[in-house]
């Protein structure tokens, strides 16, 4: 039933797939505080899409509304084609959580408590789709296969941390909501936690994930979310935000055994010249786009001066 | 059969017992729940050869069946309010939520989790109690049948009351300076170290309308002679008005309690636990 209605609305929104996620004008309001004021987001099946946004903007508001662990104020939500405020149990198995801080069952051995929680999934296989993992795959997935018989608090942070993901996942969810799932990590358990990200996608699994790190919004997303003062103000992939950002380019060189720096927002005209002027002593020419930090950094800064609306709107008007 | 109840409902069952086991291998645990027996049982063993006045029942004899009243009621009051709000904070109900039928095994498992406590709880009384002391026995099996139902109709009767008091407590370490002074006040006029019958009138009132007193009359009646019935409110051990009142309790603990948890649950967030974990790193 919920996939028919999902697909059903599929022609209408975003192509290329079925939206599992989708939500129109979500607004929450503590008391006289605005915590979000009209949040538009939609995800396909199996598209990674990454919310960033500085402390306070909403992120971890808007997910747990998605999880259906809060009551919205106002506004359209539907995963998996149902309201998350009141989706049944059968629905609840086709998600999987990681939310932001959990440090409950620390006397249970970490194979102990991922055999307990899978144990809740077997009656919700489906075709395609068997539930639940096998918990030696996952940990070994995880890579905890060796703190398998660890008491979990014994666990170091990066650890626990992966453990949580590994409960998110036991389910073979077809939505994951990861809420910066990776402080803690170090490079390596963060590259891991990458290719296992890559890894659920290829499996149609959608994930909405947040996180500060910009880099890994960048090598994780099929899309991108700025979410700033309870507003999406700006969207799309990171090389699309970043060309929307009219920074400038930093050019670097040297001659004659110096090394130079410029900073222009035309790099190709500015090099033609450089090469013209002095094209047999110039050599080491790097060119430095305007990142998707740099954008992040303007998009959010513009909120901060007050003027997230027309930051929103100017952003829309230059996607166009 | 492996519908998602059944399912929810033997996972519970295991994490019941999965958590006994953690707590019966816990120093922690076992201290705090084991502690208080060791002091008592040590206590009652220098009050030899002092006899309840006006029998000739031994006053720790007396004191036996109230400790195990008293271990009842702390389990279903104390015990579950304080692993509520504990869980609640660390995130194990949020973790539950997350996962279909969770709080179905979550529930489950504490209840078998408290009953297996309580139970051993008990049982450890009884032994020590019968190597100890001079003439405590028990009343054969209606004595065992007795303990047994007395023990499972106290928690059903006064966990209501523990969960409700874990709901709305906020912090984990605020549940016992809430609770203990009211929990210590209707020990003292439960008669469960002392002759309940010897109170002022109104204070027995008070006393016969909650479960503690109950609880304790029917461990009392599994172990003592009824030639102490000389020194309880009524000469009689009223099983069956025990039952009652217990029973009471339970329906109406139980019908409160399950909105009260409800709402406890719904209101359960990430950012909340995030608080409460911010709140717990500060305490250092």
């Amino acid at each position: 039933m919920v996939d028919e209605d999902t697909r059903a609305e599929a022609p209408s929104g975003a192509p290329g797939g079925a939206a599992a996620i989708e939500v129109s004008g979500l607004r929450m309001r503590y008391g006289d505080h605005d915590v979000l004021c009209g949040v538009d987001l939609r995800a396909r099946r199996g598209e990674v899409v990454v919310v960033l946004g500085p402390n306070g903007a909403g992120k971890t508001t808007t997910v747990e509304i998605l999880e259906g662990f809060r009551a919205r104020s106002a506004g359209e939500v539907a995963v998996l084609g149902a309201d998350p405020a009141t989706g049944d149990e059968r629905w609840r198995a086709r998600l999987g959580v990681v939310m932001q801080s959990w440090r409950d069952h620390g006397r249970w051995r970490v194979d102990e408590l991922l055999a307990h929680v899978a144990r809740f999934y077997a009656p919700y296989s489906e075709p395609g789709r068997v539930r639940p993992r096998p918990v030696d795959e996952l940990l070994e997935t995880v890579g905890l296969t060796d703190c398998a018989r660890r008491r979990i608090n014994t666990l170091s942070g990066g650890q626990r941390r992966r453990l949580d993901v590994a409960i998110g996942i036991v389910g073979r969810p077809e939505v994951l909501f990861l809420d910066e799932p990776t402080a803690g990590f170090d490079p390596e358990a963060r590259r891991d936690f990458h290719d296992l990200v890559h890894g659920l996608a290829d499996e149609d699994t959608t994930v909405l994930l947040t996180t500060h790190d910009l880099d890994e919004a960048e090598k994780l997303a099929d899309r991108i979310l700025i979410l700033a003062g309870g507003r999406v103000v700006a969207q799309g992939t990171a090389d699309q935000l970043a060309a929307q950002v009219p920074a400038d380019a930093e050019v670097k060189w040297t001659r004659g055994g110096q090394r130079f720096v410029h900073s222009t927002p035309d790099a190709t005209a500015f090099l033609r010249g450089l090469l013209a002027d002095s094209g047999d002593e110039v050599a080491g020419i790097e060119v430095r786009r305007a990142s998707l930090e740099d954008a992040y950094m303007t998009l959010v800064h513009r909120h901060e001066t007050g003027d997230a609306r027309a930051a929103a709107s100017a952003f829309a008007e230059e996607v166009r | 059969m492996n519908t998602p109840a059944l399912t929810a409902l033997r996972a519970g069952l295991a994490r019941g017992v999965t958590e006994f086991r953690h707590s019966m291998t816990s120093k922690d645990d076992l201290l705090s729940h084991f502690g208080m027996i060791v002091v008592f049982v040590a206590v009652s063993l220098m009050m030899r050869g002092r006899h309840v006045a006006g029998t000739d029942v031994p006053i720790a004899n007396m004191w036996m069946p109230g400790l195990m009243g008293l271990t009842v009621s702390i389990s279903g009051v104390l015990t579950v309010a304080s692993l509520l709000a504990t869980e609640r904070e660390d995130g194990t109900l949020l973790r539950a939520k997350a996962v279909p039928k969770g709080m179905v095994g979550y529930l489950v498992g504490k209840a078998v989790h408290i009953v297996l406590v309580t139970a051993s709880l008990v049982a450890v009384l009884v032994v020590l109690a019968t190597l100890l002391l001079d003439g405590f026995t028990m009343g054969g099996p209606v004595g065992w049948a007795t303990v047994a139902w007395v023990t499972v109709l106290g928690l059903l009767a006064t966990a209501p009351l523990g969960a409700v008091a874990g709901s709305l407590i906020t912090s984990p370490r605020a549940v016992m300076s809430v609770l203990m002074l009211p929990f210590m006040a209707v020990m003292g006029i439960s008669g469960v170290f002392y002759q309940a019958g010897s109170l002022p009138e109104w204070m027995q009132w008070i006393a016969q309308a909650l479960p503690l007193y109950w609880i304790a009359l029917g461990m009392r009646s599994a172990f003592l002679p009824d030639s102490m019935l000389v020194v309880e409110i009524v000469q009689s051990w009223r099983l069956d008005q025990a039952a009652l009142v217990l029973a009471a309790w339970a329906v109406a603990g139980f019908l409160v309690a399950v909105p009260v948890l409800r709402r406890m649950a719904r209101r359960q967030s990430g950012a909340r636990v995030e608080a409460g974990r911010r709140r717990a790193m500060q305490r250092g």
